[in-house]
């Protein structure tokens, strides 16, 4: 538990370490609020932020951007979709009128328009699928601009290392890093593993997490060829209900549950070392699903023996929930993200919701902070580590084998498209009644 | 089964909002009939199939049968079927159809349906034969009826819907103009309109003798209980000497409310998840409907995160619903019930819970008491319980006090008891004119014993949805508001279809 090997370079990357990356970051938020008065002293030029991927997230988080303290601009905007770029700036302008320049020379359509976009900003923010972002998080290091992305980083294992090899040459450049993981920024949460850090709870034996939930939305080709007036190429179709795309999405283990695997590597301090699970389709099984599961258990074990017991589902009318919860030695603690945060046992206690703030705007309050007061910020790695946490789940309940962390992380298999454009084909098509392959366990190959 | 041109609204997208719902397999009624009806029937119906080649397209057998030829319809093939093929001709082709003087080529859209809706097996009740429907011309038939607005007689009503059947076409250039002021007609008021024939047909009860406690079947496994609240004069808010008064309770003043009955418990996930899921239950639903207006209700897009918060469904309340997500679940129920439903008003609610009583909480004054009426801090274990299980208060309502705190129609405003002093309200609705602050009422799980009393006003804020990360931010869900739910009442009245419409769509939600 103490060492744990940085599976990328290779180097030995102590606990020690480890504490030095996570706490600084809470460290920047903590100070940023503390001492309002440094903003005087701060570097307070106009920032000019950039938007790659324009949907509702998006569109949320450059609002978050430029409700920061301090003058930033929306100065350029891509979306591979034109309708979507126009509906999201819209929206952007509707909250943000004053702070919104995008010329339309400043709008970038179609699956290249990152890069024009990030060469006119200081800060990007990027929210597109995930699968996309290996690309663009590179690009956005290699033209040396601060960064704000969603999580996850990655669908797969090549894209983890990429963004890993990434975050390195950020940190060199000294480029501020804030990975959309918006819980590392949350009130009862930074409180909770405070506490729990500080042994409340003493030594974690045992952990749970759930996000047991329903379909968050689904785009039918139908209705997608009805809304367009024409066919869609394959491509289309599946950029547009890219949730149920592995090469876009990750499955929902990834685009949603990574929220609570994070947290319990938060509180275990690593990652895990093995893993094993099931899962299936069981009712999202027809040609509008794509190739995701929708339901996933997982049996992650780390360093120091632990497990964590791990479920994740899209399944209407059943129990329902989105929750961390950890068993020590000294006691219990529950973290139900959405307000309720308790410790039961030796030090029981109760997190005070009064003075809650919104998580969303506090991570772009401190990232912004960190740029502007030059702190270090960098939460690619620790974005990149429980990504693959969560991609490590989905290889464990898409072959049904006990994996090794380390050969997860080195897997070769890629899961993206050769090359991208509309009329090009994606990674995985139809069969002849409309439906796709899905993975078998026992039969699919995922390291 | 009757449908109504709301529900045909909705299929054809003209609002587009329904697009969101998921789009399952080709709707023969909704999708396949119009297309038939006004493009083929003329032709190939029983009076004159034998002029043109003996195909009559009025009932599946038929088709199936064909003409001269065997290959009409051929369920499961559309590439072999003619009735797909012709209509793909190019425009100049011979054989194309309907023919080039009679409307064709389709549209591409339609002519998918066609396709589709073979390949997935022509589904086409068995009973059902299609009829020849006159094609609506917008400008002549349309457009004078939108622009009188509603009374709509029931010959407008068959317009309307066929104009919808033929897919609602509304050419670009063409302006409606209001007719001496009248206001012309949106989805909402066709609703309320639809639904108030149904529901004054509906309603039995004359007077307030007639009101009795009744039990509503929303389906086979889900109903609730209404209780019958007489009308009345109460003294609502506080003395300023109540502990912990605050100032917004004052001044109490006299208010006069007219009967009403009131939901016994607080609406349960069983309820509110028939609305938030339209497609779930379907199957057991099919057929149910008092009126198809439920389906053309606004329904709930679905949500991010899990909404209950692992506390719990069946049997438990439901929350975290905006307020413009309450008024359009009471909305849903009527149309699925024939009764007509709406959020309490503040005034409605305080006097419920009352009760007759002029007391902190409908029991008494005595804090130590209130394990036995409610669920709040100190006994709920941290979270929201099962509705029901306390006693409830003189007149027979669970959880006024605790569990969750319940949404009212009332926007907020601290001051509003002022004008009413010395005076006697008669049926207060503060209604509000922006989506915040709304009135919530009594007090919840997560509250200290002065938060639950019966004069408490909470005020709804922005900070409610505080984590929903995107932009727009949701109007359905509030993802910060665990302690909120809410019940509903039906007034003895039946107020007119402007009033519902109103009533329904109360929230201001749009920011």
């Amino acid at each position: 538990m103490n060492e744990m090997t940085n599976p990328l370079t290779g180097n030995k990357f102590t606990r020690r370490d480890f504490l030095k990356t996570t706490s600084t970051v809470a460290i920047g938020g903590a100070l940023a609020g503390a001492f309002p008065g440094r903003a005087l002293a701060r570097n307070d030029d106009t920032l000019k932020l950039a938007l790659v991927g324009c949907g509702g997230r998006g569109s949320g988080a450059a609002a978050q951007a430029l409700s920061t303290s301090g003058n930033v601009k929306l100065v350029a905007v891509a979306d591979a979709f034109g309708d979507r770029l126009e509906k999201g700036l819209q929206n952007i302008k509707k909250a943000h009128g004053d702070k919104v320049d995008v010329a339309p020379e400043r709008q970038f359509v179609g699956f290249d328009g990152y890069k024009d976009a990030i060469g006119l900003a200081d800060v990007v923010v990027l929210a597109t699928p995930p699968g996309f972002r290996p690309i663009h998080f590179e690009e956005a290091v290699r033209q040396g601009k601060h960064i704000f992305m969603e999580k996850p980083v990655a669908v797969d294992a090549p894209g983890v290392r990429r963004v890993l090899a990434a975050a390195e040459e950020a940190k060199k450049k000294n480029l501020k890093v804030g990975v959309g993981l918006q819980r590392h920024h949350q009130k009862g949460y930074i409180e909770t593993l405070q506490r729990i850090h500080d042994g409340e709870i003493g030594d974690v034996v045992a952990m749970r997490c759930y996000w047991n939930g329903s379909t968050p939305w689904v785009r039918t080709r139908a209705e997608e060829e009805q809304k367009a007036g024409r066919k869609l190429t394959e491509m289309e179709y599946q950029m547009r209900n890219w949730y149920y795309f592995n090469w876009l999405c990750g499955d929902h283990i990834n685009e949603q549950h990574i929220h609570n695997l994070d947290v319990i590597n938060w509180i275990k301090k690593g990652y895990p070392v093995r893993a094993q699970g099931m899962g299936g389709r069981e009712v999202r099984t027809g040609p509008d699903y794509g190739e995701i599961f929708d339901h996933h258990f997982v049996e992650f074990e780390y360093a120091d023996g632990s497990r964590l017991s791990s479920q994740c589902r899209h399944i209407e009318g059943c129990w329902n929930k989105v929750s961390e919860h950890a068993v020590g030695t000294k006691g219990t603690v529950d973290l139900d993200g959405g307000g309720r945060w308790q410790i039961k046992g030796a030090n029981p206690w109760k997190f005070d919701n009064e003075n809650q703030r919104d998580p969303y705007q506090q991570e772009h309050d401190d990232l912004f902070a960190a740029i502007r007061d030059d702190l270090p910020y960098n939460e690619a790695e620790n974005g990149a580590m429980s990504t693959m946490t969560a991609i490590f789940g989905r290889m464990a309940t898409y072959s049904g084998k006990m994996l090794e962390w380390d050969d997860a992380l080195n897997s070769k298999i890629d899961l993206m498209p050769k090359s991208f454009a509309f009329d090009a084909v994606p990674p995985v098509l139809p069969g002849e009644n409309g439906i796709y392959p899905a993975a078998v366990p026992g039969k699919s190959i995922m390291v | 089964m009757k449908k109504t041109f709301i529900f045909a609204l909705v299929g054809m997208g003209v609002f587009p909002g329904f697009l969101q719902s998921t789009h399952a397999a080709v709707d023969f009624i909704k999708e396949v009939k119009p297309i038939l009806e006004m493009h083929c029937l003329s032709c190939h119906g029983p009076k004159n199939a034998h002029e043109n080649g003996e195909l009559d397209l009025s009932t599946r057998a038929l088709a199936i049968k064909g003409g001269d030829h065997d290959n009409d319809l051929i369920p499961g093939d559309a590439e072999k079927s003619l009735i797909y093929k012709y209509t793909i001709f190019p425009a100049d082709h011979k054989k194309l159809m309907p023919p080039k003087d009679k409307g064709g080529p389709l549209p591409k859209a339609q002519t998918e349906i066609l396709r589709l809706w073979i390949a997935e097996g022509a589904a086409w009740p068995e009973n059902l034969t299609l009829v020849n429907v006159m094609k609506v011309d917008f400008v002549r038939d349309v457009k004078p009826i939108l622009e009188k607005g509603p009374p709509l007689s029931d010959e407008s009503i068959e317009i309307l819907k066929l104009w919808v059947d033929q897919g609602a076409v509304w050419p670009k250039e063409v302006k409606l103009g209001g007719v001496g002021g009248a206001p012309i007609l949106d989805k909402e008021s066709l609703i309320a309109i639809d639904l108030h024939k149904i529901i004054v047909a509906n309603s039995k009860e004359a007077a307030e003798a007639d009101m009795k406690k009744f039990t509503e079947t929303i389906d086979d496994r889900t109903s609730f209980v209404m209780v019958p609240i007489p009308g009345g004069e109460f003294l609502m808010g506080s003395p300023a000497s109540e502990t912990s008064r605050k100032p917004d309770e004052g001044p109490s003043h006299k208010v006069k409310l007219d009967p009403f009955w009131m939901g016994q418990h607080e609406i349960t996930w069983d309820e509110y998840e028939l609305f938030m899921y339209p497609g779930e239950r379907k199957k057991d639903d099919e057929g149910n409907y008092t009126s198809e207006s439920a389906d053309a209700v606004t329904r709930p897009t679905k949500p991010y995160v899990e909404m209950s918060f692992g506390m719990g469904k069946n049997g438990f309340p439901a929350i975290s619903m905006t307020q413009h997500g309450a008024n359009k679940y009471c909305e849903w129920l009527s149309a699925k019930t024939g009764h007509f439903y709406r959020l309490p008003t503040e005034a409605e609610w305080e006097y419920a819970c009352r009760a007759g009583t002029t007391t902190a909480y409908s029991f008494g004054d005595d804090v130590s008491q209130m394990g036995d009426y409610a669920w709040y801090e100190a006994n709920s274990d941290y979270k929201y319980q099962k509705v029901g299980k306390k006693k409830p208060n003189p007149w027979g309502l669970h959880d006024m006090h605790g569990n969750v705190t319940e949404w009212t129609l009332d926007g907020y405003d601290p001051d509003y008891y002022k004008q009413f002093e010395n005076t006697v309200a008669q049926n207060p609705w503060n209604k509000a004119t922006k989506p915040y602050p709304h009135v919530a009422r009594g007090g919840s799980w997560d509250d200290k014993p002065e938060k639950l009393r019966s004069s408490i006003r909470r005020a709804s804020s922005k900070e409610w949805k505080m984590q929903d990360p995107q932009l727009p931010k949701s109007i359905w869900y509030l993802t910060d508001a665990q302690f909120l739910g809410f019940r509903i009442v039906r007034p003895l009245k039946v107020p007119s279809p402007e009033e519902m419409k109103n009533y329904w769509n109360s929230g201001v939600e749009r920011e």
